[in-house]
């Protein structure tokens, strides 16, 4: 085997039109951002504030920025997929041929989940948690720029494979016996594998961070059940984070073995059971929407708590719900696989569990309409997410009852109707829920407001679009129409599959306002300064600091006794104290560590993807040194000094006194 | 950290309201619940997979108990030293942590030298993992133990060098913590396998 193990330039797919067109557009573009970033001289500002930083807020954008990025990468594959479909009925095969079409289905579905919703909704955490708990940054700061520089090499792992080799073929889930060595023999799996396991162990660690921080890290007076209502649902994702993502681990590392050292895991020969693969799979996978939606709906709490300018209605209930969804989540797997053919009691079981979870979705959704009730509801585009989801979400909630009824799943199994139901809780639960977090916290994070009229423009495209898009979809499924179909042949589909290209397209047309909205804002950003730090009348934490925060969050750490800690402050006239001294204040230092461990780790990702063992032994070596370095380096921490603290402090209450 | 220079920019000892410790300690404990479900997941794989030998050996035919007491008893009385070594850590005694955490490092050797010695075997005689979904499963579950106890002792002898080259630092003991809590976490693992893969398996 050469020194470049499987790896040669047969890899590079430079006989393919539409990927030799998409890198030109991707090397254009680095080129063209390198440009800029030189041209403003931004090198060193990107470097030392922000790829080294530790500031919670901080790597909060960046996991979004990525996100935003991975969601473009995820929707062309989307949009291709929908065009393939329309354009490939009557028998005509369509632009694009079975094998980058499964690609594409399979790139979709990986990007969206792990690459896309879930760093949206850590980076939301990131920003929003530690100051809603009035802590000056989480238990592990270091970690925490490890953990996101993990998920980035994932990404950058899978990205890699659309110009070197492939990507796996096999639909999001791999199900082996079809991702095992003998029908799987490329790399593509094994990019799978090392992008998901890569960037699952920076979960995981972001899970354990999070968890300490919460539990350890409270300001002075708030218990448990005065904690912000996004912190608690953030905190029952962590939970199933931690208690999920070892399974999806430990279910790779099988699949691994299987592939790489001829294991008979999940393989039909040698007593191997691939139906143990689909049981571990999903029993990180059903908790996994779960870890996507929970904060979403602990995003809405807050939006429909602020914006009515009324407590949250039921916040003791909001928590036990969450709590039961939490734990519901982990007995529900097996209603992904009823025809695997357990016997009747058992599927009954499944299925009735299923069924019982939406009871507490129902208990928050009453809570939501409770807390408008009487309300004066202020329609901002948060609230217009909002609005728009809890519409679409009940749908895509009954149609999960729905398929909860085992018979009922034997004829809809693997059909359309279940891309619809899925795509109908995720993108109306989870993304809208981030996008309306994305709004709503947008000030804090970046400190000016974005463009209302784009914003509500890009609501309403992808509230049609969505519709427009994903309800022909159920009518398909009931019309007989599977999942991963590349062409079709029936006459009495095409109409609904026109449509849903239609409604694609209105998605598009969402998501460029989105960027619109983006150019506008930071084109405008100094008309549309937030200087009071609290555009919302907001009732928790963050929103007593100022718009961007300071770096170290709290001057003086508050002290709290009420949910709404913020309002209740306001109301005893506690908030916007000046003080007439302030202390030292302890902050870590930023590193380059985390980006370096975090390359070693993905230089022995891609070697081991094309089973180049000598550079993924180095690749292992270097991280495994400079995290033993990293643990020595004694210079890691420092005091921001009382003037300097003083002096910040100072700019931003006057800035709340000017209004 | 009380070699650090004294600049009054830096953090140094005497803030003790920033001390992470107790954060480091429960951080790893969380840490290891993450751990223990890894273990859960290969333990139900092999639950499912233990009698599926595709017409090879089953666990009756390879298991020598003899052999594995004697490495049962290797792990668990280097948990013992380790609880020594963390006494002496305590009470600030450097030679006394660095001879109990050698103690330990050897029986852990011993009980990884054996295990090597085991898969060895096992594999000459035609046994690999690659012979049937039961032996996957064996070699994954006890060999995921297997790389933990390595882990665990490259992390000690880096820590007996710690000791070695600057002595007890301000994070010297909690990194014992952590390593104490990982050690004898390893033990009740190995004790779920030795009961559910050797004591099961050999009826």
């Amino acid at each position: 085997m050469s020194i470049l193990g499987k790896l040669s330039l047969d890899a590079i797919p430079y006989h393919e039109p539409i990927l030799v067109g998409t890198f030109s557009a991707v090397v254009v573009g680095a080129l063209a951002l390198a440009y800029l970033l030189i041209k403003y001289n931004l090198l060193g500002v990107l470097w030392r504030d922000w790829i080294t930083s530790i500031d919670h807020k901080r790597l909060g954008v960046m996991y979004i920025v990525l996100a935003l990025v991975m969601l473009l990468r995820g929707f062309s594959d989307a949009i291709m997929m929908r065009l393939q479909l329309a354009l490939a009925t009557n028998g005509d095969p369509g632009y694009l041929p079975p094998h980058h079409y499964d690609q594409v289905f399979t790139a979709h579905g990986v990007i969206m989940i792990i690459f896309m919703a879930m760093p949206f909704m850590i980076g939301l955490m990131n920003i929003v948690v530690p100051l809603q708990i009035g802590a000056r940054d989480v238990a592990f700061p270091f970690l925490n720029n490890l953990s996101f520089w993990l998920t980035a090499g994932g990404a950058i792992l899978i990205n890699i494979s659309l110009f070197v080799g492939e990507f796996a073929k096999t639909g999001w889930v791999a199900y082996p016996p079809l991702a095992g060595l003998q029908f799987s023999p490329d790399v593509g799996v094994d990019y799978y594998i090392w992008a998901l396991q890569i960037s699952g162990i920076g979960t995981t660690l972001t899970a354990v961070n999070f968890l300490a921080t919460v539990f350890k890290m409270r300001a002075p007076g708030m218990k448990l059940m005065d904690m912000p209502i996004f912190t608690w649902t953030c905190t029952w994702a962590n939970i199933l984070i931690a208690a999920s993502f070892p399974i999806l681990t430990a279910v790779l590392a099988m699949l691994t073995l299987d592939r790489y050292l001829d294991f008979h895991f999940f393989t039909n020969d040698g007593g191997g059971n691939s139906m143990m693969y689909i049981n571990l799979f999903w029993a990180w996978g059903h908790p996994e929407v779960y870890i996507l939606v929970l904060p979403a709906f602990g995003i809405f709490s807050e939006i429909v708590s602020t914006f009515t300018g009324k407590r949250l209605f039921g916040y003791k209930s909001m928590v036990w719900a969450t709590a039961s969804i939490s734990i519901l989540g982990f007995i529900v797997w097996l209603h992904h696989f009823f025809t695997m053919g357990s016997s009747a009691n058992v599927n009954a079981f499944f299925g009735v569990m299923t069924m019982v979870i939406a009871v507490p979705t129902g208990v928050k959704l009453f809570n939501w309409l409770f807390t408008m009730y009487r309300g004066r509801l202020r329609v901002t585009v948060p609230v217009l997410w909002t609005l728009g989801f809890m519409v679409t979400f009940t749908i895509g909630g009954m149609t999960g009852v729905l398929l909860a009824v085992p018979g009922a799943d034997y004829v809809l199994h693997n059909s359309l109707f279940l891309i619809a139901h899925f795509h109908n809780t995720i993108i109306g639960g989870a993304v809208f829920g981030y996008l309306a977090g994305f709004a709503f916290w947008f000030p804090k994070a970046m400190g000016f407001h974005l463009n209302v009229k784009l914003g509500k423009a890009a609501f309403w495209c992808w509230l049609v679009g969505f519709f427009m898009a994903f309800m022909p979809l159920y009518v398909l499924g009931f019309l007989g129409m599977t999942r991963r179909l590349n062409h079709t042949n029936n006459p009495d589909w095409n109409i609904w599959l026109y449509i849903a290209l239609v409604g694609a397209f209105i998605i598009m047309a969402g998501i460029i306002c989105q960027l619109l909205q983006l150019y506008v804002g930071f084109r405008d950003r100094k008309d549309n300064l937030d200087t009071t730090g609290d555009p919302w009348n907001g009732h928790t934490l963050e929103w007593s600091t100022s718009s961007p925060p300071q770096y170290y969050n709290f001057a003086k750490i508050p002290t709290v006794s009420d949910i709404d800690a913020f309002t209740d402050m306001k109301e005893k006239g506690e908030a916007y104290v000046r003080h007439e001294s302030y202390e030292a204040i302890h902050m870590p230092k930023n590193t380059a560590a985390g980006i370096l461990i975090s390359g070693c780790i993905t230089v022995m990702g891609f070697a081991l993807i094309w089973h180049i063992w000598w550079l993924a032994a180095l690749g292992l070596f270097s991280a495994f040194v400079s995290l033993v370095v990293r643990a020595y380096t004694k210079d890691v921490d420092y005091y921001v000094q009382p003037d300097e603290v003083a002096r910040i402090e100072k700019a931003h209450l006057d800035s709340v006194a000017k209004g | 950290m009380s070699t650090t220079h004294l600049n009054t920019h830096d953090a140094h000892d005497e803030h003790h309201d920033h001390d992470p410790a107790p954060h480091n300690v429960f951080g790893f404990w969380l840490y290891l619940m993450t751990d223990c479900l890894l273990f859960a997941s290969v333990f139900a794989t092999y639950a499912v997979l233990f009698m599926n030998t595709a017409g090879g050996v089953s666990g009756k035919d390879i298991f020598e108990l003899d052999f594995v007491a004697y490495e049962t008893a290797a792990l668990l009385v280097s948990s013992i030293t380790y609880g020594f070594a963390m006494i002496c850590a305590h009470n600030k005694n450097k030679s006394g942590t660095l001879s109990w955490l050698l103690v330990t490092f050897i029986l852990g050797g011993i009980f990884i030298a054996m295990e090597i010695y085991e898969f060895h075997h096992l594999i000459v005689n035609g046994n690999g993992p690659q012979t049937s979904a039961f032996l996957s499963a064996f070699f994954a579950l006890v060999g995921t133990h297997g790389l933990h106890v390595t882990a665990g002792l490259i992390w000690m002898a880096i820590l007996m060098i710690e000791l070695v080259v600057s002595g007890f630092g301000s994070r010297t003991v909690t990194r014992l913590s952590c390593l104490s809590l990982f050690w004898h976490f390893l033990d009740v693992v190995w004790i779920c396998v030795f009961t559910v893969v050797y004591l099961m398996g050999a009826i």
